[in-house]
């Protein structure tokens, strides 16, 4: 397949960027999209410029680190990460277009490269259940009935790579937010902290910048792990029962 | 006289003993460890400042757990986030001697299992203490949130998996590793929020700050700003994972690499078992030369999927379309008693003989069959979609093909290495105050690591053993000057990273990072891969120094040291490749037998499988580093066996 792919091109945070088209050819069906990027970095570096900077680790669907938007879809045109999206999807000839997460909470490093760090203060906001190493009882000593355990696991599946955020109108992290509360709000040993990690947790949230919620459901159409809508619903009843408990104390 | 054939002319010093192992009973060998070991008054924890690089399972839950003894701890990793370590890749699951299903599993079976499962290479006391601990670890990720999977009545589940005939192991869906890792992440997370942890994301460890013999340091790169800069500690503990990508395709991250430890090798700690590496049995098989990574199937869809190739050589009919009676269930029929669930080094093996025969399938010859079609009629599609759906589903998505109606098609790849850092029962390297954890040490899966038993690893040295064992050495080292960055050893070390870096950038050659990484992989796939000779590593010893001289004349880099720059960084852990791949080439020529994943074809059994040679070869390999395309010295830790005999591994 030969294609034209334009992409963001950004020297740092603070530089101004804009898209710049290249010509790529050659391209198997076969190959995944970050493949397909790699044969274009191949050719810039031998023709000493600059490859296009972009993350990417696992590429198994799994560390979240990928994270472009292309044709203006967070993730692309499958309900997968980058790394898992193939060429197959493309057609021979077309022009693809490639840009970084556009979120005021994740600012450009460098070409298709954002600062997520957002999401990690987030997490250590209240994102975690307090047990510390050696403390633990016997696994069994508290079972957890299936559909609990499996709702915790639904959620937990979250892999933050922030496409939520990305396909948001508003930059909201309300999903990804809310995934880490549902999953761990849901678990008796998550119980203890159940107020104190939704209400600290959504602070941060706001406090990061990420905007609020308007229920468009973008964010849980992009999201790769198909984390529902409805994990903002549970949230914000998480949120609403902590605040009146709060108040009557 | 060639470059190689110095390299290969090594010298064999002075025995490396394990000063740290107790003696006694087995089973009482990890408490009176723990007790001998001296302890660091919780107060005066926190003037100790530990450095910890990596974040996967052993790093992560290392430093959440120093934190909360009270440790000052200053944490690293090249990724964006600690969250994204490779553990997170992990699918099948984590093995714990619960015996929840009374099926007669036990601490001693654990432990039994994974000494014979590394075929007689590993050692006896670390191994008795992971099975030990073994316990602990799920009790400690169940109170800390993980969502293993459980049954109808709310107690968790377990499956088997390969080299095993109890059901121990505790998984969560495909993505156990992942669950695992999150968990760890977030015991982390609390402890940067509390200042107990420095964290530096997307900063790499270029090299080890080593003064007056002990380990103070390490330098390492910001990789936004691009800066070098240094860092000290009282101790420095290494959880940078193995060294797969040696191989360019396997199942590591792209970015997984071996920088820290080769670099903490060139420093003096010795490097054990270097040729131990893992070939995994259930991969995807590759499409063409534009590959970046392979991916891995777990192997826990080898309890229900079988595996199979047609009998007659090149039979190119769609497989659904191959009658029963022409089908070679070849593991089933070679191995009656643990059929498909034979250990990883035997089904990889099994696999690359019938493709030799040419009976493989796929592109080039190079796959087999991974069938659920029986399974399916079983259990009925519902319940194979629910335990392997996730499985599936990544499948097609990489090669789509729907595996519920056609059989899958998998081959082996590099996946793990059970070789790493020479370490001590406490997990010390042989440079004092440095430890290696998890898959950057050598420690407990011998010559072949059993499946789930990564995971049960990482976990054990951070949140339990290392954690232990540190204290000791902190508290035998009490008040140490602070290094600082004038110290001339520190300005030494940091001038060689800075001239490294400088250097890649200015040779502006004209070839790119990725091909001397592709070319050097392919000849490790070629000659130090799944059967190794003699000859064929004595031309890949030839052909590395000469890969190495080319890639210093013709190395391309563009850009700059100061910035964002990933050509930068890859050039610079092919470096270290170039070799560290001589070595495993070199461990694995003179190691002339065969065991576990280590398989020499001028030692084979008659029926074709590995055959130990225990008089000559029961030790372990710690190489010295003496200088790049110097021969190393070899120094031997015997292993002695006083629990399991050792027997030739029969899976029969």
């Amino acid at each position: 397949m030969k294609l034209t792919l334009r992409v963001w091109r950004q020297k740092n945070a603070d530089a101004e960027g804009a898209m710049s088209t290249y010509e790529v050819d050659g391209i198997s069906p076969d190959m995944s999209f970050l493949e397909m990027l790699d044969t274009l970095n191949e050719e810039l570096t031998l023709r000493g410029e600059e490859p296009v900077a972009f993350d990417h680790d696992c590429r198994e669907g799994i560390c979240g680190a990928c994270s472009l938007v292309i044709n203006g879809d967070a993730h692309g045109p499958e309900r997968t990460t980058t790394c898992q999206l193939h060429m197959r999807s493309f057609k021979d000839g077309d022009t693809i277009d490639v840009e970084p997460w556009r979120a005021s909470a994740f600012p450009v490093i460098k070409d298709l490269v954002v600062d997520r760090s957002a999401f990690d203060r987030i997490i250590q906001a209240g994102g975690y259940i307090t047990a510390p190493t050696g403390s633990a009882p016997e696994a069994h000593a508290t079972p957890v009935p299936k559909a609990d355990a499996d709702f915790a696991f639904e959620h937990a599946e979250c892999i933050g790579c922030g496409a939520c955020v990305a396909a948001c109108p508003n930059g909201a992290a309300m999903l990804f937010t809310s995934a880490k509360i549902n999953h761990l709000n849901v678990l008796p040993q998550g119980a203890p902290e159940r107020e104190t990690r939704v209400l600290d947790m959504v602070a941060q949230m706001d406090e990061e910048g990420f905007g609020g919620c308007t229920l468009t459901g973008e964010c849980a159409t992009a999201c790769p792990k198909g984390i529902p809508l409805v994990s903002i619903t549970s949230m914000n009843k998480e949120w609403l029962r902590a605040t009146r408990k709060a108040g009557r104390r | 006289m060639t470059a190689s054939s110095e390299y290969t002319d090594y010298a064999t010093g002075e025995p490396v003993v394990d000063s740290k192992a107790p003696s006694g009973p087995i089973n009482e060998r990890w408490d009176k460890r723990r007790f001998e070991a001296r302890l660091v008054n919780p107060a005066n924890r926190r003037k100790h400042t530990i450095i910890v690089v990596g974040t996967g399972l052993a790093g992560g839950s290392a430093g959440a757990t120093l934190a909360e003894q009270g440790y000052h701890v200053v944490q690293f990793c090249y990724q964006d986030s600690p969250r994204r370590a490779h553990s997170i890749a992990a699918q099948g699951g984590i093995n714990a001697a619960k015996n929840y299903r009374n099926d007669g599993d036990s601490i001693h079976r654990l432990f039994y299992d994974t000494v014979k499962g590394g075929d007689f290479r590993a050692r006896e006391s670390n191994v008795h203490r992971l099975a030990q601990i073994s316990v602990e670890i799920i009790d400690q990720c169940v109170a800390q949130g993980v969502p293993f999977a459980r049954e109808y009545g709310g107690l968790l589940d377990t499956r088997s998996f390969g080299g095993v005939q109890v059901s121990r192991t505790f998984y969560a869906r495909g993505q156990t590793g992942q669950q695992l890792l999150l968990g760890a992440y977030q015991a982390l997370s609390r402890q940067i929020a509390a200042g107990n942890v420095e964290m530096h994301p997307r900063t790499e460890m270029l090299d080890l700050i080593v003064v007056d013999g002990r380990a103070r340091g390490i330098v390492a790169r910001d990789l936004i700003t691009g800066r070098t800069d240094t860092y000290f500690a009282d101790a420095v503990v290494l959880a940078s994972g193995g060294y797969g990508n040696a191989f360019y395709l396997s199942t590591n991250a792209m970015n997984s690499n071996a920088t820290a430890i080769w670099r903490a090798h060139r420093r003096g700690a010795y490097f054990a078992n270097p040729c131990f590496t893992q070939i995994h049995p259930t991969c995807i098989p590759r499409t063409g030369d534009h590959q970046s990574k392979l991916t891995l199937m777990s192997e826990s869809l080898r309890n229900d999927g079988r595996i199979w190739v047609p009998k007659a050589k090149g039979d190119n009919r769609p497989p659904n379309e191959i009658p029963e009676d022409e089908r070679d269930y070849y593991l089933e029929r070679i191995y009656p008693s643990f059929g498909n669930l034979v250990p990883r080094d035997i089904a990889s093996r099994a696999a690359k003989n019938v493709c030799d025969e040419g009976r493989g399938v796929g592109p080039g010859g190079q796959g087999v069959y991974l069938d659920f079609a029986d399974a399916i009629v079983r259990m009925g599609r519902k319940k194979v979609e629910e335990k392997y759906g996730n499985l599936f589903d990544m499948y097609e998505r990489i090669t789509a093909e729907n595996p519920y109606e056609v059989p899958m098609r998998i081959y082996p790849a590099v996946h793990y290495t059970m070789g790493g850092l020479w370490v001590d029962y406490d997990l010390q390297t042989t440079v004092p105050g440095l430890f290696a954890i998890g898959e950057a040490n050598f420690s407990d899966h011998g010559a072949n690591r059993l499946g789930a038993s990564a995971l049960m690893q990482g976990l054990a040295d951070g949140y339990f053993v290392l954690p232990s064992t540190i204290n000791d050495y902190l508290a035998r080292n009490p008040y140490q000057d602070r290094v600082t960055a004038e110290h001339p050893v520190v300005q030494k070390v940091l001038a060689e990273t800075e001239d490294r870096l400088n250097l890649l950038l200015s040779v502006d050659g004209d070839r790119t990072p990725d091909s001397f990484h592709r070319e050097v992989g392919e000849l490790m796939w070629e000659f130090c891969g799944m059967a190794r000779t003699d000859a064929g590593l004595r031309k890949a010893l030839e052909r590395i120094p000469q890969i190495r001289e080319e890639f210093w004349r013709r190395i391309k880099v563009p850009g700059t040291g100061e910035e964002f720059n990933q050509s930068l960084e890859k050039a610079n852990r092919i470096v270290d490749y170039l070799e560290l791949a001589e070595l495993m080439c070199l461990d694995a020529l003179h190691r002339s037998e065969s065991c576990g994943g280590h398989f020499r074809e001028e030692s084979q059994t008659p029926d074709g499988e590995a055959a130990r040679r225990d008089g000559e070869f029961a030790y372990a390999a710690a190489w010295e580093f003496t200088g790049t395309g110097e021969a190393p010295v070899l120094h031997k830790e015997d292993l002695v066996f006083e629990y399991v005999h050792p027997t030739q591994r029969s899976y029969a």
